[in-house]
């Protein structure tokens, strides 16, 4: 392998600053996924961030580096387009708990289940944000938001216990108030060759007055830090995913090699995409021709 | 001009369409043109399939109107069908298994029972369907068809089953051929045969190889009727064309994939019908605002809803129009024919890379389904490609690279990711030209002003570069039928037929959609002295859009929305209907009452039951007139009762059983 040349922060400051809320759990994870890109050497032109609608979905916007910031809960399905067009590319999906566990919920399962290349982190706060603090799939049982005023009725999602039997292979947890080991899992996810998770708790210190920073600090522990954990073990893993209450495990969760979806497209083995020959060659037509007389 | 119409009927599963198809090829490689509609249901096994295939020595642009050889492949379809044979022609049967009622016959047509065991029974044992190729070389015999080019047919057909098979396709028909040689004369045609092969081929196969010719490299789907054909066709030959085809979880994640591969540089086109298309239409916004190429293909089929899943319509056009909020710049195209979709779709990727927005491509179920031959020009290797103007590197010391510059054109020249230098975000919130988002935190309504009509914009010039429709035709005709998409052909036989009967018609066909020559249109029609719109939708959707963009109101609609494609003489008959004053009737036509009593057969009573005679009744105690049907036994002919079926409403009002 090529030796990595490390890339400071800098080369990723985008050209406006990120506009929200101050103490806003996406700050950290901005700053994670720059460290991360850092730490692999990607050049910003090849790294591609697309994300949905969101206010963490705003993240593109912050970084330098190609971005599609498309609809809401559609960058999953943006992302394998662009990655099917060039797996030269670096593709990393940003985002928020409403936008891929909610509305998006289809896309993420199906590329789970593709196990395409592709890294997501989710930046979850349990709460709709942008559009000013309604209940979002991963809001806890009985939380009073804007939409549910006398608590939710809806137990929440799961995204770990979610990815792992929909066949991601690369499954972490972070969380934005460790912004040093958050950076070290995307960078893992980056690296990881095929659909890695990464969902962070982000709070959002606007709306989400149940799940804040003491709320987590109070409770998350470190994987890495369990003796004899081992991120190889499907079913272990499966298992921490549902520690949920006095201690939340936050770290890399699974981890394991499969074939990616890239490897069984015959047209991919040629190269990206993207560098084809537009035209094909003239015997193909001929084919063809001779196909329908 | 000598032409023949055969008509195969059967069930799902009989394997028609093999026979259609070995039909079809033989008089097209003898250089005969060919046109063949399948008309079919949403079932597996079982239904009713009738496909009629047309065969002329000139040029056939629809199903036509005639029926010549029906090929019966169970009695049910002898029911149906035997009737509408005309003088002159003949019906072909498996006489081991059905029966012909000679009274179902017109006068001077000829019944072709086949006992197709004795006539096979030398070949040893063989299967079931095969009583098809007993009977396509009967009527090879009868239609006068050279055999031998049918079994170079059959041996390009079987030739990955292996010689044996081959073998023995030949040899059955040409025991159906001989056995119709001994036993009858044939119907009389004389043809002149020029040899000229041509493709035959299906608007959506068209699609698929213009799109491969075009350097389309992705396509993405999920299963629809009618649009599938694509998706199998784009399957089956991906990795011999290099092409990436994603069935995806649904037509939500097809076309944002699309749309990423096109946002990366890759020509991506989709297809759906108006169901999964409905999907599509915030994505299909969102490759307005991103200004990421995309073509869609939009195969229609019966709607609303579910619809008519396996059944013609050109209903989706509002839908279309109407697709995604706001205004964006998109093209609308709707071919004429199936060489058109083959053109139109290399058109659509060249428009959608140079002026960077998605290019819709309305087809619908007759159109993308149907095969016909197409002269062998009109499916060319080198097409042109167009790719619009691409930053493939970017000096920063000029400055930043402004992805969406404000320019004249209103075309902003396009990075890919990978580029360098000219990192950017394509954001569907709007944006200044940088890419940056104009409406977090403050919005800045003259960027807004000066990005919405830089996007916009580009339509002018899209306009400027798609060609005019001309009228087809007399100037000085009494009518004009003004049509879109897939009913060219059979309003251009219309006109024509009604030419002849001394109603001088002629066509205005309308292919683009949008951007819409509206000056250009109502030119020509303002100089028109009757318009009539034909469409197969209930509510004229391209009338009205015709009266918006021009100001002109067709003077009537002929409409057609039972799933049927329209037939030549259905449009002459409603011109005259038009020219006389008379005015349109919505009655249930004796026909009609017919197969709604088949419906009622089908859902109510058994196999043995079929319509008989019909009559007209008063209204009997009903608040309408009323059909009555006769229901016969198949088996004795015997009168099993009546069916009495509102005139007007179709209600089927009552069964009454006879005495028995
Ligand atoms: C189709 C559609 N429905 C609804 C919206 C409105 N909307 C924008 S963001 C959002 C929820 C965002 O929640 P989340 O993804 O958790 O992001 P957060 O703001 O919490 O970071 C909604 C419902 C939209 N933009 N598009
Ligand atoms: S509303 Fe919440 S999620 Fe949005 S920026 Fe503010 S703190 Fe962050
Ligand atoms: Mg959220």
């Amino acid at each position: 392998m090529a030796t990595v040349i490390e890339l400071p922060i800098e080369t990723y400051a985008g050209p406006v600053d990120p506009d929200w809320c101050p103490g806003c759990g996406d700050f950290g994870v901005l700053k994670a996924v720059k460290v991360a890109a850092g730490k692999l050497g990607i050049k910003p032109k090849d790294l591609v961030v697309v994300s949905g609608i969101g206010c963490s979905s705003n993240l593109p916007g912050f970084i330098h580096a190609y971005g599609v910031h498309s609809l809401h809960g559609r960058a999953v399905a943006v992302a394998q387009g662009i990655k099917l067009a060039n797996h030269d590319l670096h593709v990393v999906v940003t985002g928020g708990d409403g936008d891929g566990y909610g509305i998006g919920i289809g896309h993420f399962i199906h590329a789970m289940r593709r196990n395409i290349d592709i890294t997501y982190v989710v930046m979850n706060n349990q709460i709709y944000g942008l559009t000013t603090g309604q209940a979002s799939p991963t809001t806890m049982k009985d939380v009073r938001t804007k939409s549910t005023p006398r608590g939710n009725a809806e137990p929440p999602i799961n995204p770990i216990a979610l990815a792992l039997v929909s066949g991601a292979t690369y499954v972490a947890r972070g969380f934005s108030g460790e912004p040093e080991h958050l950076a070290q899992l995307i960078a893992g996810g980056i690296a990881h060759r095929g659909f890695a998770l990464i969902d962070v708790f982000s709070p959002c210190v606007t709306y989400n007055k149940v799940n804040t920073y003491p709320w987590f600090k109070q409770r998350i522990y470190k994987l890495e830090e369990e003796v004899g954990y081992d991120p190889s073990d499907a079913m272990a893993a499966l298992q921490k995913s549902f520690e949920w209450g006095d201690r939340i495990p936050i770290g890399l969760f699974y981890k394991d090699a499969h074939p990616i979806y890239e490897d069984s497209e015959p047209a991919l083995r040629r190269g990206p995409l993207v560098r084809h020959p537009l035209r094909p060659e003239r015997a193909i037509f001929e084919e063809l021709l001779a196909e329908l007389m | 001009m000598r032409e023949v119409t055969v008509g195969i009927g059967g069930a799902a599963g009989d394997g028609l369409d093999k026979t259609g198809d070995t039909l079809a090829k033989t008089a097209a490689r003898l250089g005969l043109y060919v046109y063949a509609y399948n008309s079919y249901q949403s079932v597996i096994r079982g239904g009713h399939i009738w496909l009629r295939v047309r065969i002329g020595e000139k040029r056939v642009t629809s199903h036509g109107d005639h029926l010549n050889v029906l090929i019966a492949l169970n009695q049910d379809s002898i029911e149906r069908h035997a009737r509408e044979v005309e003088p002159g022609g003949a019906v072909i049967y498996n006489s081991d298994k059905l029966k012909l009622d000679p009274t179902l016959l017109r006068n001077n047509v000829l019944p072709v029972p086949l006992p197709v065991s004795a006539i096979t029974k030398p070949l040893g044992k063989i299967p079931p369907v095969m009583q098809n190729t007993v009977a396509l070389g009967a009527l090879l015999f009868l239609i006068g068809l050279d055999f031998e080019t049918a079994a170079s047919v059959l041996t390009d057909t079987f030739k990955h089953k292996g010689q044996a098979v081959i073998d023995q396709n030949v040899a059955i028909a040409r025991a159906g051929y001989d056995y119709a040689r001994e036993h009858f004369v044939p119907l009389g045609y004389t043809w002149t045969f020029t040899h000229i092969r041509r493709p035959f081929i299906t608007g959506n196969e068209a699609f698929a190889i213009g799109a491969v010719m075009a350097g389309c490299k992705f396509y993405s789907a999920y299963p629809m009727t009618p649009a599938s054909s694509i998706l199998h066709w784009m399957a089956a030959h991906a990795e011999r064309c290099g092409i990436v085809v994603k069935q995806c979880e649904d037509e939500l994640a097809v076309v944002n994939m699309a749309i990423g591969a096109g946002y990366a540089g890759v020509r991506a086109m989709c297809g759906t019908s108006g169901g999964g298309f409905a999907l599509m239409t915030e994505a299909i916004g969102q490759a307005g605002m991103i200004e990421a190429p995309l073509v869609v293909i939009e195969v229609q089929r019966g709607g609303p809803s579910t619809g008519l899943p396996t059944k013609t319509e050109q209903g989706d056009l509002n839908q279309v129009f109407g697709a995604s909020q706001g205004d964006y710049p998109r093209v609308i195209i709707a071919p004429g024919d199936v060489a058109d979709c083959f053109a139109t779709v290399v058109e659509a990727f060249n428009l959608a890379e140079k002026y960077q927005l998605p290019v819709i491509i309305m087809s619908d179920l007759l159109l993308s389904e149907h095969p016909e031959t197409i002269e062998p020009e009109a499916l060319r290797y080198d097409v042109p490609i167009e790719r619009g103007e691409l930053v493939t590197e970017w000096d920063e010391s000029q400055g930043r690279y402004k992805r969406y510059v404000f320019t004249r054109s209103g075309v902003s020249p396009r990075a890919l990711p990978g580029t360098e230098g000219a990192v950017h975000v394509a954001a569907t919130d709007d944006h200044d030209e940088e890419g940056i988002l104009i409406s977090d935190i403050f919005t800045s309504p003259p960027v807004r002003r000066k990005i919405h009509e830089k996007r916009m914009r580009k339509l002018e010039a899209v306009l400027r570069e798609l060609p005019p429709p001309v009228l087809e035709g007399p100037e000085d005709a009494d009518v004009t039928l003004i049509g879109w998409g897939s009913t060219k052909g059979v309003i251009q036989e219309a006109a024509e037929k009604l030419a002849r009967e001394g109603i001088r018609a002629n066509h205005l066909h309308i292919k683009y959609l949008f951007p819409f020559h509206a000056r250009e249109v109502t030119e020509i029609l303002r100089r028109c002295r009757k318009i009539v719109g034909v469409e197969a939708n209930y509510s004229g959707q391209f009338a009205r859009y015709l009266r918006a963009e021009t100001g002109i109101s067709v003077d009537a609609l002929i409409r057609k929305y039972d799933g049927e494609p329209f037939e030549p003489h259905q449009i002459v008959e409603s011109v005259k209907a038009i020219l006389q004053g008379k005015p349109r009737t919505l009655d249930v036509a004796e026909d009609e009452a017919c197969e709604i009593a088949n419906h009622y057969i089908r859902t109510h009573l058994d196999d043995d039951a079929r319509p008989g005679r019909v009559s007209r009744l008063e209204r009997d105690g009903f608040e309408e007139p009323l059909w009555s049907v006769e229901i016969i036994s198949r088996e004795t002919g015997q009168r099993r009762g009546r069916l009495l079926i509102g005139v007007e409403t179709g209600s089927t009002y009552r069964w009454e059983e006879s005495a028995s």
